[in-house]
């Protein structure tokens, strides 16, 4: 039978971000997959050695937008690590609250894009109304639904408003209770079951290898997770478990990231009896000093890490951005091969992409 | 029950750092260690060799990083290293290159996860890492001309 | 092309000018183009604008408010915005995020498969004028450099409700534009 390339993008409905994903098929098998990526690059790597450090914070937002906190905080955190600044506890605090519920927020956006592939569209309708109870949330912290501009280097830009532990608990309690709904309506579908048992397996030592990280490896049975093991804030102070899954399949990473959800739940809740008073934020100088500094954060969507170099001035000198996801599209024709296109939405949705941070 | 599990550590910052520094007593310098963190420094020749015994005898199983950075008169090749089993411990390579013909072998035969890291860091600086399966642009076309991380290629400077 | 064109012998694409010229001239000369045009005109415009059919592609981070605002909260398709997957069932090219020169030819490519009427939404900084990306070699700085654009949603990201603004604005402007079943002015 002929083999044909079939290009999937980048206007695709499926494909969660601009890439292109060529696909040599021979009849409906996938025999290799070929990623086309750069239709996002606006080489953000060179663009931020000419802004100063407190210039750049609203910009590593726009790195990976579905989980904006997370990598400005990033930002943050490796340049506090090069400045040598301590950052206050109350401070800590609030950006572990505020990390969490990014979490659970980058997840149901996760769902969203997942349950649409599946066919499943009243469990994006159901998602949907929930996420937007905590943008609702981060909307009263930060002012913003989406890019937050909150951390600041040397703590956070300002304090949480008074009602907020109590509208935080009315819509954990409320979501806690919809989380329930939700899995039924995905566990309790055949085709959804159908769908994702046993399709794209990794296997333990080839998700080592190719550089899985993030929920993408603990569904395939290992268990590493940076807040437990490389600990960066206040993380070492909360009892939470590590969700993991030996299943190595879809099914897999879509009910670690479910687990997940239910432990930021506790995370928030565990934070908010623990936070002391004091102040949100601590000087930071103007000037780097002339070393490298490197720091790295458990991101929803995997391992994410930052490499800064100062050179005595208020501009970095030099950049450098991990990119989960990045790595995870390189194994796209690991997970591909020998499946048939109809495959391709449920194995490539289940890694959640976010082309953001990819092609930086 | 996992079956690779970070709990299990064995060795520290230190004890990784003193191995290392046994096994290559000149070529590698240890700069600094702290206790899930080191700093290194190593030459272009054995730097292949030094990645094939942290992953073989000291469990560095997971490339984190491949980037590089333009310092004027020379170019680096800056490595990170994770080693899940030992804690999570972090190692950092830095190896210098020539700025006229900046190569240095690829560590993609070991750490698949490496590939696209290579590629961009190619695209972005033109490092040529030697024995990539597929050493080619990943962002800019093929037909692009220059390396946009190197500080000859200047960007415009206001809106 | 010829004075006394022979049907007969004509290949299709010569026939097809041909026979659109003839019937043409007849519309015209009888004013019948005129009458279609005047009766049918309020109600092409009033279909027209209340179900406006843009592109489901999303570019960037405007896009995920683009998502939200087709959520049950902020719902579009109350105002009969549904978002179709194929651009040849489209009517508006919604650019959301920042435009890339790799993604540029096939945006262009995508605005030319879009069947006439069509209509251009920039939202955002960024496609409105390169944004926060402003010193970067590989964005464009607007999606007006290479396509017509109607409406500008200022925002970074622009809320939802802004997005519904403009496609309200949208409504407005296609009522003002007021062109009939044969899309002439």
């Amino acid at each position: 039978m002929a083999e044909m390339w079939v290009n999937m993008g980048p206007q695709h409905p499926f494909n969660h971000g601009l890439w292109n994903l060529r696909v040599l098929m021979d009849g409906e098998t996938i025999r290799y997959a070929e990623p086309v990526l750069g239709y996002l690059h606006r080489g953000w790597e060179k663009s931020m050695e000419n802004r100063t450090y407190p210039q750049i914070i609203p910009l590593s937002d726009r790195l990976c937008y579905g989980s904006s906190m997370s990598w400005s905080h990033l930002y943050c955190l490796t340049i506090e690590e090069l400045m040598d600044i301590e950052v206050p506890e109350r401070a800590e605090y609030i950006r572990v609250i505020m990390l969490e519920l990014q979490r659970i927020i980058s997840h149901l956006l996760w769902m969203m894009a997942f349950g649409t592939d599946m066919g499943n569209l009243t469990v994006m309708l159901y998602v949907v109304r929930e996420r937007e109870l905590f943008l609702d949330l981060m909307q009263s912290v930060t002012g913003a639904r989406m890019t937050y501009n909150f951390p600041r280097i040397g703590g956070v830009r300002n304090d949480l408003p008074p009602d907020f532990e109590r509208d935080c608990m009315r819509v954990l309690d409320h979501y806690q209770n919809k989380l329930d709904d939700i899995e039924k309506l995905c566990d309790g579908s055949k085709i959804f079951m159908m769908r994702t048992e046993d399709l794209g397996i990794v296997k333990p030592r080839d998700a080592v290898n190719m550089g899985l990280t993030g929920p993408n490896l603990r569904a395939s049975n290992v268990d590493v997770d940076l807040r437990r093991d490389d600990p960066y804030s206040v993380y070492e102070e909360f009892d939470y478990e590590v969700c993991t899954h030996d299943a190595c399949d879809t099914y897999a990473r879509y009910r670690v990231r479910m687990d997940e959800m239910r432990e930021s739940c506790d995370i928030v809740r565990q934070a908010f009896e623990k936070i002391p008073d004091g102040p949100v934020r601590a000087k930071a100088p103007r000037n780097a000093p002339k070393r490298s500094a490197v720091a790295r954060v458990e991101d929803p969507r995997g391992e994410g890490m930052m490499y800064v170099v100062g050179d005595g001035t208020d501009k970095p000198y030099r950049l450098s951005v991990r990119s989960p996801v990045f790595v995870y599209v390189s194994a796209a024709n690991h997970m591909l091969k020998g499946h048939k296109i109809a495959d391709v939405p449920a194995i490539m949705g289940s890694i959640d992409m976010c082309l953001g941070e990819v092609d930086r | 029950m996992a079956e690779i599990n970070a709990c299990s550590g064995n060795m520290t910052g230190v004890e990784i750092a003193d191995a290392l520094s046994k096994e290559f007593p000149e070529g590698l310098t240890i700069t600094s260690f702290a206790p899930k963190r080191i700093y290194a420094q190593a030459g272009k020749e054995i730097f292949l060799d030094i990645v094939k015994f942290m992953k073989d005898e000291l469990d560095f199983d997971h490339s984190s990083l491949v980037s590089g950075m333009d310092m004027g008169d020379r170019i680096q090749a800056i490595h990170h290293l994770t080693s899940y089993r030992n804690n999570c411990c972090l190692i950092e390579i830095v190896v210098d290159l020539d700025r006229d013909n900046p190569e240095i072998d690829s560590i993609t035969p070991l750490y698949e996860g490496a590939n696209y890291t290579e590629r961009e860091t190619y695209d972005m600086l033109g490092i040529v890492f030697k024995g990539h399966p597929n050493l080619k642009r990943i962002f800019l076309p093929e037909d692009t001309q220059f390396y946009p991380l190197r500080k000859d290629f200047k960007l415009k400077e206001g809106p | 092309m010829n004075d006394n064109p022979n049907a007969v012998a004509m290949n299709s694409k010569d026939f097809m000018s041909w026979s659109t010229g003839v019937i043409d001239d007849i519309l015209r000369a009888t004013m019948a183009k005129k009458a279609i045009d005047k009766l049918m005109l309020p109600f092409w415009n009033w279909s027209q604008r209340n179900s406006m059919y843009p592109l489901h592609f999303g570019l960037a981070c405007c896009a995920l408010e683009m998502a939200a605002s087709a959520g049950p909260r902020w719902d579009t398709e109350r105002l009969g915005i549904i978002y179709r997957s194929s651009p040849r069932q489209c009517d508006i090219l919604l650019l959301n995020g920042w435009i890339s020169k790799k993604v540029r030819p096939a945006l262009r490519r995508l605005y030319e498969q879009m069947p006439a009427p069509k209509w251009v939404v920039a939202m955002g900084e960024c496609s409105i004028s390169g944004g926060p990306w402003y010193d970067c070699y590989n964005v464009v700085q607007g999606g007006d450099t290479f396509l017509p654009v109607d409406i500008y949603i200022p925002g970074c990201p622009p809320r939802p409700e802004a997005l519904i603004d403009g496609f309200l604005k949208l409504q407005k402007k296609i009522r003002a534009e007021a062109k009939g079943p044969f899309l002439e002015d």
